[in-house]
């Protein structure tokens, strides 16, 4: 079974369409990304995925359940976790009231080894424990918001650029992150404008133009396809 | 009598009233960018409720404070309910329109509160029951009596109460967590709606136990009271640092203060005798009587509106806030 089936997606702003026809899947435990150019419809795709935005056409199915019109934070608790473009650190929060947060819909006692857990993957956050998340620098921040994502034991995590602004060695940090998510189990939708980095990262990957999908397959394989070479990965034909 | 003490004891009991009013509009100002402008309302329905069970428990012959407890205790869920249904009914529905439709609601409200009010309670100034008997005490030249303690007291331990629960509470981490990025929030699985109606319910027990106090300070209890106090509320907000929790405590107790002493030293600085010298007339009239005032202690309730417009033109975002902008 499928964990997550989008079909037909289509979003509206207003009267302007962003998504007209987005059809991705996801299995469970797959890593898959979604690349595009600025404006495609990347961002608005999750965020009718994780029901911040609402679809004005199509399906999309999560776990075997139609889930149109859940709001966020319901599917929150079913294990359908996004980082968001940005980040969307709470910047009057400390640190570790930002990685509560993250566990906020979770009852169950482990939240407080999985502090622990977060703290050893990055250091960095323990020492600023105690200082607000407003006060850290880009990386740092995508660190927590990363951390604050997997305290609540996600199902399926949709990130959204996490790469962005962000020096090389803080990219590097935060997409071991994910990839050590990634091989516990988790499910994992990477939107990022690095199309290299994101091939290279996920297992399969969709293309996203002008709202729609127009190449999807395995990454390997996109990494060869001229078209995307050409339009992603800054190669002559 | 030291004047200057005397009215700094009367301001400092003013304030504290004044900044549990303040911090229920500081409070849903800061989650929604809301001014709750029917929140006096619902100080006035609190000390209506404790004047109806405290006048008919007044003869029971239960000790005095414990029937004034029994009023507040009744007054705090009547008030809390008129938030969560205030929030649910007019406000929740308005959520994403523009910024004035919620506004001109929040007026409306008041209107709708005023006059259920007054249907039950009548529109006559009504006697709030002063069953406890008030001993005064002597302090440094002045004077200060039992229930101006009570209320600075029970205000302090209220106030603590909040912040016990907003710094040290998972509810209170995810409120100033929506406070800061609603929709971030929401990612975080915390469920806004529940969020803000708790927003509006813990600030309208605030405003309950508000009411209960000035209708036990003043003694008198009146449907439209809680206009000019909600005002003054807002206002204590603005002063200290609108969406500022510490602001309004700190605006509040501030123009509680600024009100009292304005009152008490507003007659002898307005007195023309002082400028008796310029004109016979004025000689002969004040050698008769020395005080001809200009403006009397009635004219106390300017000071809050003097202060609120300073705030606006001096420092927008008032004494603690540090936003500025289109946010007001
Ligand atoms: N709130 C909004 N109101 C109106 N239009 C919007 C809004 N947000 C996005 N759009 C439009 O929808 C389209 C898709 O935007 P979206 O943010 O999904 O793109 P994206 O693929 O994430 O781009 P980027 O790589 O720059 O983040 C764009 O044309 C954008 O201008
Ligand atoms: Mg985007």
């Amino acid at each position: 079974m499928k964990l997550l089936e989008v079909s037909r997606l289509k979003v509206n702003y207003g009267g302007i369409r962003a998504v007209k026809e987005v059809d991705l899947e996801l299995a469970e435990g797959e890593f898959a990304c979604l690349i595009g150019a600025n404006g495609a419809g990347k961002t608005t795709t999750l965020k009718a995925i994780c029901g911040v935005l609402p679809a004005a056409g199509g399906t999309v199915r999560y776990a075997g359940e139609s889930i149109g019109g859940t709001p966020a934070f319901a599917l929150v608790r079913k294990g359908l976790v996004m980082v968001p473009e940005g980040r969307g650190i709470f910047p009057q929060l400390t640190v570790e009231e930002n990685l509560r947060m993250g566990a906020y819909a979770r009852a169950d006692a482990g939240v407080a080894g999985d502090l622990e857990r977060m703290y050893a993957l990055f250091p960095r956050l323990r020492e600023r424990r105690g200082q607000t998340g407003g006060t850290l620098s880009g990386g740092e921040q995508q660190m927590l918001a990363i951390g604050r994502a997997l305290m609540g034991r996600p199902r399926l995590l949709l990130l959204d650029e996490p790469s962005m602004g962000l020096a090389p060695i803080m990219v590097e940090k935060v997409f071991e992150a994910v990839r050590s998510a990634s091989r516990a189990g988790v499910t994992i939708l990477l939107v990022e404008q690095n199309a290299r980095l994101a091939l290279s990262l996920a297992a399969r990957g969709y293309v996203m133009e002008s709202g729609a999908i127009t190449i999807s397959g395995d990454t390997a394989s996109l990494a060869a396809d001229p078209r995307v070479r050409a339009a992603y990965l800054g190669e002559g034909e | 009598m030291d004047i200057f003490l005397q009215q700094l004891i009367n301001g400092l009991t003013l304030g504290s009233i004044y900044a549990m009013v303040a911090l229920g509009y500081t409070m849903v100002y800061g989650i929604i960018q809301l001014i709750n402008f029917a929140h006096g309302e619902v100080v006035m329905i609190g000390a209506m409720i404790a004047l109806s069970v405290i006048a008919a428990l007044a003869k029971s012959g239960l000790h005095p404070v414990l029937v004034v407890a029994i009023g507040t205790a009744c007054a705090v869920p009547v008030c809390m309910a008129v938030g969560y249904v205030m929030e649910r009914v007019a406000y929740r529905p308005l959520r994403g329109a523009p910024r004035l439709a919620p506004l001109i609601t929040a007026i409306g409200i008041s209107i709708v509160l005023q006059h259920l009010a007054l249907m039950i309670w009548s529109r006559n100034n009504l006697a709030f029951p002063q069953i406890i008997r008030t001993e005064t005490y002597p302090i440094g030249g002045a004077t200060i009596t039992n229930v101006q303690i009570a209320i600075v007291l029970i205000a302090l331990a209220m106030m603590a109460g909040l912040a016990l629960i907003v710094y040290r509470t998972r509810l209170g981490t995810a409120m100033r967590a929506t406070a800061q990025n609603l929709q971030v929030a929401g990612l975080m699985g915390i469920d806004i709606n529940r969020i803000i109606a708790a927003t509006f319910v813990i600030g309208a027990a605030l405003a309950a136990v508000a009411g209960v106090m000035v209708g036990t300070y003043y003694g008198i209890a009146h449907y439209t009271m809680g206009s000019l106090l909600g005002l003054k509320a807002f206002s204590a907000a603005v002063l200290g640092g609108i969406g500022n929790l510490p602001g309004a405590a700190l605006g509040g107790v501030l123009l509680g203060v600024v009100e009292a002493l304005g009152a008490g030293y507003i007659g002898d600085i307005t007195n023309l005798c002082h400028f008796a010298g310029v004109s016979e007339a004025l000689e002969r009239r004040c050698s008769e009587d020395p005080h001809l005032v200009l403006f009397g202690s009635n004219y106390q309730d300017v000071f809050a509106f003097l202060v609120l417009i300073a705030v606006l033109v001096l420092r927008p975002s008032g004494l603690l806030g540090e936003r500025v902008g289109d946010r007001a």
